[in-house]
């Protein structure tokens, strides 16, 4: 069985390098997108099993990229995890409106994002 | 010179043009540029006052009396000084009650009585018949004189004041009755009268610049010459009639400025805009100052001259130009003199004409037809035609009648003291509650029969048609009745004799016969709603009708004086304004009546309004204390109603007020909101790194030694950018703190920059940025806090830095002098801001772009701290394009004198 594909987006050049070595050592197939644009094309390119979307982003915002991917009926299994620093209700629901399958806040716990992206993709880790 | 028809022709055509004037005049009105909305034809047409009197006379009066014509434009100018008071309440109550004339006027104001009124007609036929024959016979006079070199005139005296009145009644029916609504104006009209006004002064002017300038060599040159004639001379220092004659003309003049019919025409009921009177204020004075300059140079030239040598000083105008063969010259004095005189009687026939249909035959009418009868616009406008013709006809008679062998400015004199008889009643109408309608009769009637017996009386004898015993020993020898000396009063002159006896009686019948009775109700209701006119602004309206009038004949009643379709239009505009559906209103509102009331008294004056609606509506039998009560609780009513639109009118202000502050709070709170959550944001960012990392660490103690310290590494410097984070955040609140007090010293800001530039010497070596620096010496201090003023120059500078490419990177920094104030510039070659982002940058958080190196990145708070410190220190911070695309910061800082006291705390607030 191959090996499943996470699409990271942030701009945080550090968050990215963690989040990258945690999943690589998850046994997940990482990609990285700085922005919203890269993004789109990542997963017009070849769509991953799930995104793990930064909200706060230059250029598109998270929300809005969310909300095009929710748009494609062709993506319908793909999982979208937001992550944000801004942790209002008001804009997890938003998050949630956009179509995102779960919301986590920013900082996270290195185990509990790991065990919500298993939880997320159905099943342990690989 | 000319003959009798060049004369003819040129006269005629001058009477074309006014047609002419007139007719555009009326154009213009109906297409909706009034000529009327003009102060200045107002004033002019206010000038109809200088007659042919005026224009002959005055020179004819300063022939023989010196000065003794001035107080006949005293008057006036003292009239329109006191305009604003007297005049604009006159006004006023004109328009509220949509009157029509002075008699009008009178019996408004005195229960709208139909008796008196026409009282007031007679009285005006009277004063003004004698008046208009002196218009009349000035026209056939100076025609004559015109023509009289080249022998006899092919026209008649008779035939010459026939025809003149003939054309000037045609002129005033056709512009002048054209409308059945005399409050409608007549524009073209009283545009052709203002347009006389010009005539006659350009025209008197030219005549007197001619003898002064070409007759003699200037007043220096006339003056003196007088002077050594003996008579003159003697005429001039006696200061003309003695001082009491003075005062008495010039209080004549006064009132009949207000009160003669043709003035109450162009000054009340012609008037569109009360704020005209504020020009006319200073422009009539003017005027007539300026039409009389001459007067005595040329009266004083006709005495001199051996042309004129015996001929009337009325005449002097024409003869002088004449005789020194300045024919074009006569022509201008004829045509002013024309102007004079035509537009005098153009006006006067007018408003005698309205006051007879409507005050003597209407009544007549009326009582004759009753409620039936047909349409009455058709016989009032006949009525009107009729009496112009007949006033004029009159005029003519009297003109060709031997009694007018008087000078010009006698019979002139003799129409102001008739027309002085309504000035009690009037002013006591004004301003005195307590008149009645009897005091107001016996008063005018009294003071009218003095007037008669001393004055226009006693004229008879001259022509012989009374034996000279009646004037030297009295009727019947009684020698206390002698015309020119009643009761014995001996020693003052005709004029002066009768006002003192005419007014002396009407005064006293007027206030002695008001204070017997009260005044009836409807006396009553009319004395508040003139004397309080300004206080109830005619909002007023005592039910004095009862409610039991059927709308449909009111209708029909309206309609038979102003039409169907004018009613309609009336009604339809007064249901609109008060909300009303007419078609439901079976029986008429009291109000409606009084509004249709109001209306046909603009087309039939007030007293036959009352009579005419009498036959379809019940008048109300209050008594005087009822309708006291009715008018103060109304006008308690409005003025509640007044004072809770005041009211309302705060809370809606105030309820406004709240809403804006309500919106700001809003606002402010969202931008609060905002910051939090981007605070947060920022807070929580380098967090997420360095938690992952210590979490990643701790739960792989077996990762190799190079990756464990590059995510040591990564820990360190994401709390290194925490710290700056959180003390960029604790700088920032201490600036936008109040308390944050400055330090003001004097700065040299090229040290500041020298310091600033120095600190980052290390990031710009490690990026290979090359920073230049220019400052010029000896720059002026500027007041500030010196770590401050470092701090914004390492800010701006670093920033520079962080934007510029590696290795190619060029900061250039400047200190420039400029009026006041030093400019700080630091310039890049790198990105530049885009135009939309100038303002933004220098918010919190709002960075545009991320630094080319990613190894120190800015808080996003940098520059929100240098606007900070920038107006605290009273400057100003922007960025502009740099020359070589990049971005170019400016600062610009107010300079302070060199010798600046010690360091002041300034508390610099934000």
């Amino acid at each position: 069985m191959s090996r499943e594909r996470i699409l990271i987006v942030e701009d945080e050049p550090n968050i990215v390098l963690s989040l990258e070595f945690l999943l690589a050592q998850h046994g997940y197939e990482v990609v990285v997108a700085r922005d919203g644009e890269e993004a789109l094309a990542a997963v017009e390119a070849r769509p991953p099993a799930l995104v793990l979307l930064d909200v706060m982003l230059p250029g598109i915002d998270g929300y809005e990229v969310c909300r095009r991917l929710r748009e494609q009926p062709e993506l319908t299994h793909l999982k979208i995890i937001l992550l944000t620093a801004r942790g209002r209700d008001a804009e997890r629901l938003r998050g949630l409106e956009q179509g995102a399958d779960l919301y986590v806040t920013k900082p996270f716990s290195t185990r509990e994002l790991i065990a919500t992206i298993a939880g997320c993709l159905g099943g342990s880790p690989p | 010179m000319w003959s009798t028809g060049a004369t003819v022709a040129i006269a005629l055509a001058y009477v074309a043009l006014l047609f002419f004037i007139a007719w555009r005049g009326d154009r213009q009105a109906a297409a909706g540029r009034n000529p009327l909305a003009s102060p200045w034809i107002y004033a002019l047409s206010l000038a109809v006052y200088c007659t042919a009197w005026t224009f002959y006379g005055s020179v004819g009066r300063a022939a023989t009396d010196g000065y003794g014509f001035l107080p006949i434009y005293l008057g006036p100018t003292l009239a329109c000084a006191l305009g604003w008071v007297v005049y604009r309440k006159i006004l006023r109550i004109a328009k509220i009650e949509r009157l029509t004339s002075i008699a009008d006027f009178l019996a408004s104001r005195f229960g709208k009585s139909a008796f008196l009124g026409a009282v007031v007609a007679v009285v005006a036929v009277v004063g003004t018949v004698p008046y208009i024959a002196l218009q009349l016979k000035a026209v056939a006079t100076s025609f004559q004189l015109l023509l009289a070199r080249d022998g006899p005139s092919a026209l008649s005296y008779e035939q010459l004041s026939l025809s003149a009145a003939a054309v000037l009644a045609l002129f005033a029916i056709l512009f002048g009755t054209r409308s059945v609504d005399l409050t409608e104006q007549h524009a073209g009209l009283v545009l052709a009268i203002a347009f006389e006004s010009l005539v006659k002064l350009v025209a008197f002017l030219a005549v007197g610049l001619f003898v002064v300038f070409g007759l003699y060599e200037g007043f220096g040159d006339l003056f003196a010459r007088a002077a050594a004639d003996p008579a003159l001379a003697a005429m001039l220092s006696r200061q003309g009639a003695s001082e009491g004659a003075w005062a008495w003309m010039t209080f004549l003049s006064l009132l009949a400025f207000w009160f003669l019919p043709r003035q109450f025409q162009v000054g009340i009921v012609e008037n569109v805009d009360e704020r005209h009177l504020s020009t006319s204020a200073w422009l009539l004075p003017l005027y007539l100052l300026v039409i009389n300059v001459f007067v005595l140079p040329i009266a004083l030239a006709g005495r001199m001259s051996p042309a004129t040598a015996g001929a009337s000083g009325d005449t002097f105008v024409l003869l002088l130009p004449l005789s020194a063969d300045r024919a074009e010259l006569a022509v201008l004095v004829f045509l002013g003199g024309l102007s004079a005189a035509t537009s005098m009687v153009i006006v006067e026939s007018l408003a005698i004409s309205n006051m007879v249909a409507n005050d003597l035959v209407l009544p007549v009418l009326l009582q004759r037809s009753g409620s039936v009868g047909g349409d009455f616009r058709q016989p009032l406008l006949i009525s009107r035609r009729l009496a112009i013709v007949a006033v004029l006809l009159l005029g003519h008679l009297y003109a060709i009648s031997a009694g007018v062998g008087a000078s010009l400015i006698s019979i002139g004199l003799v129409s102001f003291a008739a027309v002085a008889q309504l000035a009690p009643a009037t002013l006591g109408g004004l301003y005195w509650a307590g008149a009645t309608r009897r005091g107001a009769l016996a008063g005018l009637i009294g003071g009218f029969a003095v007037w008669a017996y001393t004055l226009p009386l006693p004229s008879l004898v001259a022509t012989g048609r009374l034996p000279a015993s009646f004037l030297s020993e009295g009727p019947l020898g009684l020698s206390w009745l002698r015309p020119h000396a009643l009761f014995g009063l001996d020693g003052l002159d005709p004029l002066s004799h009768s006002l003192t006896w005419s007014l002396l009686v009407n005064v006293v019948a007027f206030v002695g016969v008001s204070s017997l009775a009260a005044p009836g109700p409807v006396e009553e209701r009319q004395a508040r709603r003139f004397v309080d006119v300004f206080r109830y602004r005619g909002e007023v309206e005592v039910p004095v009708w009862s409610a039991d009038a059927p709308v449909a004949s009111l209708r029909a009643l309206l309609s038979r004086f102003l039409g169907e379709e004018r009613t309609e239009r009336a009604l339809q505009a007064w249901a609109d304004e008060q909300g009303v559906d007419l078609d439901h209103m079976g029986q008429a509102h009291p109000e409606l009546i009084a509004f249709a009331e109001r209306l046909l008294a603009g087309t039939t004056g007030a007293a036959s309004a009352r009579v005419a609606l009498a036959s379809v509506a019940q008048e109300k039998t209050l008594d005087v204390g009822e309708v006291v009560e009715l008018l103060d609780e109304t006008s308690r009513v409005i003025a509640a109603s007044r004072e809770l639109a005041e009211k309302s009118q705060e809370l809606e202000t105030a309820s406004a007020e709240l809403r804006r502050v309500n919106e700001q709070l809003r606002e402010l709170d969202r931008l609060k909101d905002d910051f939090l959550s981007t605070m947060a944001h920022e807070l929580r960012t380098p967090l997420t790194a360095i938690r992952a990392f210590a979490e990643i660490l701790h739960d792989n103690p077996e990762l190799d030694t190079e990756k464990r310290s590059e995510f040591l590494r990564v820990i360190a410097k994401e709390n290194e950018r925490l710290s700056r984070l959180i003390h960029d955040l604790l700088d920032l609140a201490r600036l936008e703190g109040k308390e944050e007090r400055m330090v003001a010293e004097p700065v040299d800001l090229a040290e500041v920059v020298a310091d600033g530039v120095a600190a980052l010497d290390q990031l710009a070596a490690s990026r290979g940025v090359e920073i230049e620096v220019t400052a010029p010496m000896g720059l002026p201090p500027v007041a500030g806090d010196r770590d401050r003023l470092i701090q914004v120059v390492i800010n701006l500078v670093s920033n520079a830095v962080r934007f510029c490419p590696a290795a190619t990177g060029h900061v250039a920094v400047s200190v420039q002098r400029r009026r006041g104030e030093l400019l700080l510039g630091v310039e890049d070659n790198g990105p530049g801001v885009p135009p939309t982002e100038r303002e933004a940058i220098f918010e919190k958080f709002r960075q545009i772009a991320r630094p080319v190196s990613g190894r120190q990145a800015g808080t996003g708070l940098g520059l929100a701290i240098t606007r900070r410190i920038v107006a605290r220190h009273g400057g100003r911070i922007w960025v502009e394009d740099a020359a070589e695309g990049g971005a170019l910061f400016l600062v610009s800082l107010p300079t302070r004198a060199a010798d600046a006291p010690q360091p002041i705390p300034l508390l610099l607030g934000a």
